[in-house]
């Protein structure tokens, strides 16, 4: 049974769909609203701001999250900031060019009409942070200030410091709070969603566990919304934080709704290098440190050598003898260029054995310049945190010496298939933010993840999960002790059963580092079909490892943190042979995916549109067997895709 | 709105900054009092005589008790509380944080060792002066005169070990100010990072002269009646 | 290097606790301490025992989430860091550490190291927020915030939560988590608005929860791994104290 993939984009001028949209779709009256509940999973930017909006709005509300707090969820970690097409610096920024820009950036691979959408939507997002209280930087007029990202050639950046999506959460957080405050409300923090329970084809609810009792509960809704974030964690190593997992997500898809293009994984190209095996995750350095830190390695292997062995110091390097790459190919762009292209130009510099730490998997980033031009003070002012937090991890002070960079997994633009209103496959089940694959195509630029999570958040999901709901006006509260229930909550006691019953010799982390390892060598930054058709085999073969020699300890009805990370690399061993699936898949370079047979001569990804303008929506058959793909037209009427051209 | 001075943990802390900044000043103007002692006796005296059993004396001295029991009391409430806040488990292993000064995590010992103090003080001078008056008599245990503060003052501190007590006492005090003092401006909300430096620089000199000036007539004391000749009668 | 650890192990709540000592060798210095105890923890797996439970997430000290005392200090030794940014070369080779759980009565121990911090979610749910509704708000540049106003918030707004002021503090109070949320909305003209409802009503809340009261000593300050000022403990006050004499 294919799936039925109906995008419901509205007709109409791309500027005029969303508003024609909105006036079409129906509303709940407020005494309704009063009668219908909603469960949130995730209490990141998408999570927090919907709830709270939804809170707002009327409509009961329940809010899951797996830290001990709503404020902990990993969207606080984004450092950079927020993209809005304000054109506040009269650059001649606008809605139309940050669409384009993303559109461009996404490498043609993402839905015309949501994208322009969110760029509309982006300005309403800087309005309402501001109204919260987000303390944006600000120039001595008192006005708000900008920076430059990445693939974009005006400055409309929005930021706090290094910490943008911490004090966007924490705007999202205190609206939640609000809201909980008020009673619309109500937080379950230390839960875990474990499966998604549907009844006559809808979402009725969610089967969840106590992380702190072990207690399995069921919660039941009118509608539910994923808003778990990407499944970066699949490599092991990733800036995702430890607990980061896409479980909730793949219970989705193995109910039955679409997951798209999960090989789309973004690369991000300024992480702190790996040190050793005892790694436990990576550290990303801001993508604004691109504003004014120019990469490069050197020109001669002779002084690669002498960098290595400690002979030379990077600083000693002459300025003839040094190679700015990415400034030699891509004038026009620079060190700004898309993440994507950023890492893999940086992994053929490695490649080609340039790379300047003892793994030879490093290069620089160096601010010499820029603190030459601005003084060191002004460069302190943009970047003290990060250079401090550098020198705390490396013991180098990027004021002296360049920083060393390699790239690491980061974020995942695919995800489970949404429609325009984000609703996935399964009616009344909807994600948002990293969770959906919608808006960013096959790459993401930066700070544009922010941008989407709140206006996921706060302007698409309230409005458009009301045409549902104005449905369920006349439906009862969801009764939690059907059988739909009692089956997804005893599966979900079996599994854990299960997991318990192994008894096997290997921990958790062990299985998970072999998956990482396998995943970061076959479907990592260049992927080919023999390296993902190995990676398929060896990840199946992981898989029975995993279910008959996982060691766990402790008991199910208590604090156990091994049990938690069992169930998630269950779900990881699944959802790493999927994104290699579909990396096979997709016999083209786009974005985030690049596949060595398809490269220009100048090494450049080589998207292949005749054959693969889609989105590759897979569906679950079970465990053990192939799941079904469907395609999803991407149907490009305003802006036509051509090779991405950041050189001029 | 009276209400937040017993029940909010801000509003008890406000008690206590008024109250010791009341007494900061009481005891600066105690301590200049003190000083006149250095020079002129007669002076002294004539202060004591003024101040003696005079309605407004005793209104003053009735409102410092209560501005002293309130201080006290505050504080026991505080600690009370503070210690239950802290948990029934303690830690096994802790430090001096940095920049911390070790008054200001001992502001309650202190306090009694200033309050004992003030104990003798009272049982020293206040119990053969203003006590004495008020019963009516005309020469306390010591056969002098009430308000003859100066030779009361000779007598005490001719006794080295009352020196040594009264010299304690004026160094826990001095240890009570160099955190009370600054703290008081905190506990209103006079205080920001450009004015730390400068209010615990306040705090360090308010606190060194209150011990400079009650400690020299003290010592002074001390050292005259070691030599006769100082006291003028040889 | 080789470290021995001295761990507090409590089985839940209700149990009593106490410590326990676990040796860990060949431990590279540039190995993080949760990565050091990852390692510990992944050994205790292999010889059949519980491994120690402890908070941790972003490992990249902003989410707030790691909250370890390690000898005698909140997050360890290192200033303006979080248990998760402190690294083995910190140490010295064949130390004994010893790590403890937040104490605070208002943050009970659930799990070995894991204590429950949802007090402080509940002082924010009292008035940490400004009441605005979604889309129904100015444009972003239509009142204009001195850049020294913003920073300052900004600074406040740096608090991640994490507990260590209320754990370090020895009267165990959270005066400087309630204040770095007052202040930085105080410091704004949007949040000007409610400014004295905000402060009574966290004030009451942190009072109610449990918490010690702020003698100034300045503990918190120092062992704040965002290094957030007392002064904004100067400011709660003044918005405090001007609120109740305006009721």
């Amino acid at each position: 049974m294919a799936l039925k993939l109906d995008a419901k984009i509205p007709a109409g001028e791309l500027a005029q769909k969303w508003s024609n949209h909105k006036a079409a779709i129906k509303v709940v009256s407020p005494a309704n609203k009063r009668k219908l509940d909603v469960i949130i999973v995730g209490t990141g930017l998408g999570g927090a701001s919907a709830a709270a909006s939804l809170g707002e709005l009327g409509y009961n509300v329940k809010i899951f999250c797996i830290q001990d707090s709503p404020r902990r969820a990993h969207s606080i970690a984004a450092q950079g900031g927020i993209n809005a097409a304000k054109n506040y610096q009269n650059d001649n920024d606008s809605v139309y060019r940050l669409f384009y820009d993303t559109i461009k950036g996404g490498d043609y691979r993402a839905r015309e009409a949501n994208v322009y959408r969110l760029a509309e939507v982006s300005n309403l997002i800087i309005d309402q942070c501001v109204a919260q209280g987000v303390p944006f930087a600000r120039e001595y007029g008192g006005l708000l200030a900008n920076r430059s990202f990445g693939g974009a050639q005006v400055s409309r950046t929005f930021y706090a410091r290094g910490q943008t999506g911490q004090q966007l959460l924490l705007g999202a957080y205190a609206a939640l709070n609000k809201e909980i405050a008020a009673g619309s409300v109500k937080s379950y923090p230390r839960h875990e969603m474990l499966d998604i329970v549907i009844e006559d084809g809808e979402a009725k609810g969610i089967i969840a566990r106590n992380l702190v009792t072990g207690e399995i509960e069921r919660h039941g809704a009118h509608a539910v919304v994923i808003a778990t974030g990407g499944y970066g964690n699949v490599f092991f190593l990733s800036t995702n934080a430890m607990a980061s997992n896409g479980s909730a997500a793949f219970q989705c898809y193995r109910k039955g709704a679409g997951f798209a293009n999960p090989c789309f994984t973004q690369i991000h190209p300024t992480c702190i290098p790996v040190h050793g095996d005892q790694q436990s995750k990576l550290t990303l350095m801001s993508e604004s440190l691109r504003n004014d830190g120019r990469i490069w390695v050197p020109k001669k292997l002779e002084d690669v050598k002498a960098i290595r062995s400690g002979a030379k110091k990077p600083s000693d390097i002459a300025e003839e003898d040094r190679d700015y790459y990415l400034e030699r190919r891509y004038p026009a762009f620079g060190n700004l260029v898309p993440r994507d292209v950023a890492s893999r130009a940086a992994k053929e510099r490695c490649d080609a054995g340039y790379g300047v730490n003892e793994t030879g998997l490093a290069v620089f980033l160096d601010f010499k310049t820029a603190i030459e031009r601005l003084g060191k003070e002004i460069i302190k002012q943009r970047y003290g945190n990060l250079f401090d937090m550098y020198e705390e991890i490396t013991d180098v002070s990027p004021y002296e010496e360049p920083m060393q960079i390699f790239p690491a997994v980061h974020y995942t633009m695919g995800g489970i298939w949404v429609d325009y209103n984000l609703m996935t496959t399964i009616p009344g089940l909807y994600a948002i933010g990293e969770a959906n694959f919608s808006d960013h195509g096959a790459n993401r630029l930066g700070a544009s993840a922010l941008m989407q999570g709140l206006a996921d958040g706060y302007f698409v999901l309230p409005y458009t999960i009301g045409d549902y709901l104005s449905h369920k006006i006349q439906a009862p509260k969801v009764k939690t002790d059907t059988p739909a229930f009692d089956e997804a909550e005893k599966a979900v006691k079996e599994k854990i059963a299960k997991l318990f019953s192994i008894k096997g010799k290997q921990s958790v982390d062990d299985i998970h580092k072999k998956l990482g390892h396998i995943m970061w060598e076959n479907v990592g930054m260049a992927r080919t079909k023999e390296s993902l058709e190995k990676a398929i085999v060896e990840i199946q073969a992981l898989r029975t490892e995993f279910w008959q020699d996982v060691k766990l300890t402790g008991e199910e009805n208590e604090f156990n943190v091994e049990l938690e990370k069992a169930l998630r690399l269950a779900d990881f061993l699944e959802l790493g042979e999927l994104m290699a699936r579909d990396a096979l898949n997709r016999e083209e370079s786009c974005g985030g995916h690049f596949r060595s047979e398809h490269q220009t001569e100048e090494g450049e990804a080589k998207r292949d549109d005749e054959n693969f303008v889609y989105a590759a929506v897979w569906e679950y058959k079970g465990m053990d067997q192939a799941p079904e793909l469907n395609k999803e037209p991407l149907n490009f009427e305003f802006v036509h895709p051509a090779q991405r051209n950041y050189k001029d | 709105m009276s209400s937040f001075l017993c029940n909010s943990s801000v509003g008890k802390k406000l008690v206590m900054s008024i109250s010791g900044c009341a007494l900061v000043l009481f005891i600066l103007f105690h301590m200049a009092m003190n000083m006149t002692a250095l020079f002129s006796p007669e002076a002294y005296n004539a202060i004591c005589g003024f101040l003696g059993a005079n309605w407004y004396a005793l209104v003053g001295t009735a409102g410092l008790a209560a501005l002293v029991v309130l201080h006290f009391a505050y504080a026991l409430i505080l600690t009370v509380n503070n210690y239950r806040a802290r948990g029934s488990q303690r830690y096994a292993v802790t430090v001096q944080e940095k920049g911390v000064s070790w008054a200001s995590k001992n502001m309650l010992v202190l306090g009694f060792i200033v309050l004992g103090g003030l104990g003798l003080h009272l049982f020293n001078f206040w119990a053969k002066m203003q006590l004495v008056e008020l019963t009516g008599a005309h020469t306390n245990s010591l056969g002098l005169a009430p308000t003859d503060g100066a030779a009361l003052i000779a007598y005490t501190f001719s006794q080295w070990y009352y020196v040594a007590l009264y010299l304690v006492w004026f160094a826990a005090l001095w240890f009570h100010l160099t955190h009370g003092v600054w703290s008081m401006f905190q506990t209103v909300g006079w205080a920001n990072d450009t004015w730390y430096p400068r209010l615990k620089c306040i705090s360090n000199l308010v606190a060194t002269i209150i011990f400079l000036g009650f400690a020299a007539v003290a010592v002074f004391y001390f050292i005259r009646s070691l030599c006769p000749c100082c006291a003028g009668s040889c | 290097m080789n470290f021995n650890l001295k761990i507090w192990r409590q089985k839940d709540a209700k149990s009593k606790g106490a410590f326990e000592t676990y040796r860990v060798e060949n431990i590279s210095a540039d190995t993080s301490f949760l990565e050091m105890l990852d390692i510990l923890n992944n050994n205790l797996i292999h010889e059949g025992k519980e491994p120690v439970a402890f908070d941790h997430d972003c490992r990249e000290g902003i989410c707030g989430m790691c909250s370890l005392h390690i000898d005698g200090r909140a997050h360890g030794p290192g200033d303006g860091a979080t248990t998760c940014q402190i690294y083995m070369r910190k140490f010295k080779d064949g130390a004994t550490i010893t790590i403890e759980p937040w104490r605070s009565a208002a943050f009970p121990v659930i799990k070995d190291l894991v204590v429950n911090r949802s007090a402080y979610d509940e002082i924010l749910q009292a008035g940490g927020f400004i009441s605005v509704r979604t889309n129904s708000v100015p444009d972003a540049n239509a009142i204009p915030i001195p850049k020294a106003d913003a920073d300052e918030s900004m600074d406040a707004a740096a608090c991640i939560g994490c507990g260590a002021c209320a754990a370090t503090c020895k009267n165990g109070s959270a005066m400087l988590f309630v204040a770095a949320r007052v202040s930085s909305l105080a410091k704004l003209p949007q949040g000007r608005v409610e400014g004295a409802r905000r402060a009574k009503a966290m004030v009451a809340k942190m009072d109610e929860l449990g918490f010690g009261n702020c003698t100034n000593t300045g503990a918190c300050q120092a062992e704040c791994p965002k290094s957030i000022s007392i002064a904004h403990i100067a400011r709660l006050n003044r918005e405090f104290l001007s609120a109740k004499f305006e009721d």
